[in-house]
């Protein structure tokens, strides 16, 4: 449904998106993360027509972004980072004004705003002036002018920034219930909202693409070896061994607790081997307790604190 | 051509639902009112003077009170103009809504238009409501009338000029202070251009007089209708809409 190929925008002598190639197909919902200024938003506005880019090429449903820029922009609906609202304007006046540019037939535009204002909960207000709105409602009427003419790719750049968290989970739902039967992308710092929304992330930083995967194949790729945290009561140094004889095990590290035969192991293995069950039945046969088993997982936050910084001792 | 009229009704209703529409059209009638008086207070106390000598030629009150009204009108339009164009481009810039106005499925000559028309209904209505002032002289005198159309269509050229330079300006700034100023300076050297043609020799100087914006509308205060002020204007108009749809393609490139 979109496909960017060796995206590349200056800004004067600033490179802020450097060759960034992606597709995403119908019905995929992907989540661009990155710090501030990375390129997320120049990639977004792009995608919509709204600035050209310095080369490489943009394809939406099949149209060049650049050349058929019209085309294009009937199939998109964008949400910029600070939403577009005509301040001086009541919502439901606004989302009129914003359906007709958008080219919903006249006929149907009361029902179409109606319905946009119904998913996005800003009914109650729809005969406000939007200056007189909450930073969480002015976000949400600009979400519902997104939605405007059931467009078929949604662009949305930090849906969730200013809502409160019960806001913040429904739009949220909103957006994975487009998911089904829209395409989109999204962007956002905050790291579990990729994980909890998105089909695949994009990690984007200093302007280039670092790296794009589903959450959990990033998480996997990322951990190196899986690590597994035991509390075992039982004698430390035979423990230890025993460990360490088993075939996948890479390392042993042992924290020694308080009480005179209770540590904690720390035991490294190969990806892919799930040694849990082995090491389980390992303490049992000998007839040590067991009393804390859990696997290790690097969370989404220390894979975009790896990716994104310096000292790149990943891989 | 119902994008372009969405752009029109919502600018012309943003106007309408603001101060600023009310403020400019009250001062606008304030000031020309003012002079409408003076000149029609001294038109009356010359014709009285004349009527007390049973002398010289019967007064004419299109060329001694409507013809310099419409003069001081021309001046008094440079002043007002800076004030209803600084909006047009510049708040949308600032607000992101020019985002979504690019986003959307519009070409900018629907946006560039639609405001356009927008504004110069506003100074339509503005100068249109000045006719009040002319009833007077209708219900106890018997002004030519064509003259006075004449004047009012001079007067609505000029705006579009005018409208289309603060447009181009506003189009360039995000700051509606900027935009105001800078269509304030403009419209300025429009019209004191005229005034260097006195002294800029034979060539230059007729050049400059060509340019001058009120120049072109003496005739038309005389009640005289020449299409090559009609060229002028027109000329002048679509060069700066040309202008401003190149100052908003080139804001896209600069992000």
């Amino acid at each position: 449904m979109i496909e960017v190929h060796n995206l590349v925008k200056h800004y004067g002598s600033v490179k802020a998106v450097d060759d960034i190639s992606f597709t995403v197909d119908k019905g995929e919902i992907l989540g661009f993360l990155g710090p501030n200024a990375a390129g997320k938003t120049t990639t977004m506005r792009i995608i919509t027509g709204y600035m050209p880019a310095s080369a490489g090429t943009v394809k939406v449903a099949g149209y060049d972004v650049f050349d058929q820029g019209l085309e294009v922009k009937k199939r998109i609906g964008y949400l910029p980072e600070n939403p577009p609202l005509y301040l001086d304007m009541r919502v439901r006046d606004f989302l009129n004004f914003t359906a007709r540019i958008k080219g919903v037939n006249p006929k149907t535009i009361k029902a179409e705003v109606d319905r946009v204002a119904e998913r996005l909960s800003v009914i109650d207000v729809m005969d406000n002036h939007i200056s007189k709105l909450s930073k969480g409602y002015k976000q949400r009427v600009g979400f519902a002018q997104a939605l405007l003419n059931n467009p078929p790719v949604l662009i949305l750049d930090e849906p969730t920034n200013g809502l409160d968290p019960r806001q913040i989970i429904e739009v949220r739902e909103i957006i994975r219930s487009l998911g089904s039967d829209h395409t989109v992308i999204l962007s956002t710092h905050i790291l579990p909202e990729v994980s909890m929304t998105c089909n695949r992330v994009a990690i984007i930083n200093e302007g280039q693409l670092v790296k794009i995967d589903t959450p959990e194949n990033l998480t996997m790729q990322l951990r190196g070896s899986e690590s597994i945290i035991l509390q075992v009561e039982g004698p430390i140094p035979e423990i230890e061994t025993a460990f360490s004889q088993h075939n996948a095990v890479t390392a042993v590290a042992v924290q020694p607790g308080n009480l005179d035969n209770i540590a904690t192991y720390k035991v490294e293995a190969t990806i892919g081997s799930d040694i849990r069950k082995a090491l389980a039945a390992l303490v049992v046969n000998h007839g040590w307790g067991l009393l804390e088993l859990k696997s290790e997982s690097l969370s989404l936050e220390d894979i975009f604190l790896r990716l994104t910084t310096k000292e790149e001792e990943v891989n | 051509m119902g994008n372009l009229l969405a752009i029109y009704k919502r600018d012309l209703k943003g106007y309408f639902s603001s101060p600023i529409a009310y403020v400019v059209i009250a001062l606008f009638l304030i000031v020309t009112g003012i002079f409408f008086y003076l000149l029609l207070s001294s038109f009356l106390q010359y014709s009285y003077a004349m009527m007390m000598q049973r002398q010289g030629a019967p007064v004419n009150v299109n060329l001694m009170m409507i013809r310099p009204f419409f003069l001081n009108m021309s001046v008094i339009v440079l002043f007002v103009i800076p004030m209803i164009t600084m909006r047009s481009f510049s708040e949308e810039k600032k607000s992101g809504t020019m985002e979504l106005l690019l986003t959307s499925p519009l070409t900018n000559w629907q946006v560039i238009l639609g405001k356009f028309l927008a504004t110069f209904t506003l100074y339509f209505v503005m100068v249109v409501v000045t006719f009040l002032f002319m009833i007077f002289l209708f219900i106890w005198g018997k002004p030519a009338v064509a003259p006075i159309l004449i004047s009012y269509l001079g007067i609505l050229l000029m705006g579009l000029v005018l409208i289309a330079v603060g447009n181009f300006i506003s189009s360039l700034t995000e700051n509606q202070i900027v935009a105001a100023v800078g269509t304030f300076g403009a419209t300025m050297l429009l019209w004191v251009i005229g005034f260097a043609g006195d002294f800029a020799g034979k060539v230059f100087g007729e050049f400059f007089k060509y340019l001058s914006i009120v120049n072109h509308f003496e005739d038309f205060s005389k009640g005289v209708f020449d299409t090559s002020h009609l060229v002028y204007y027109l000329s002048l108009t679509f060069l700066m809409l040309f202008f401003t749809y190149q100052s908003i393609e080139s804001s896209k490139w600069r992000g």
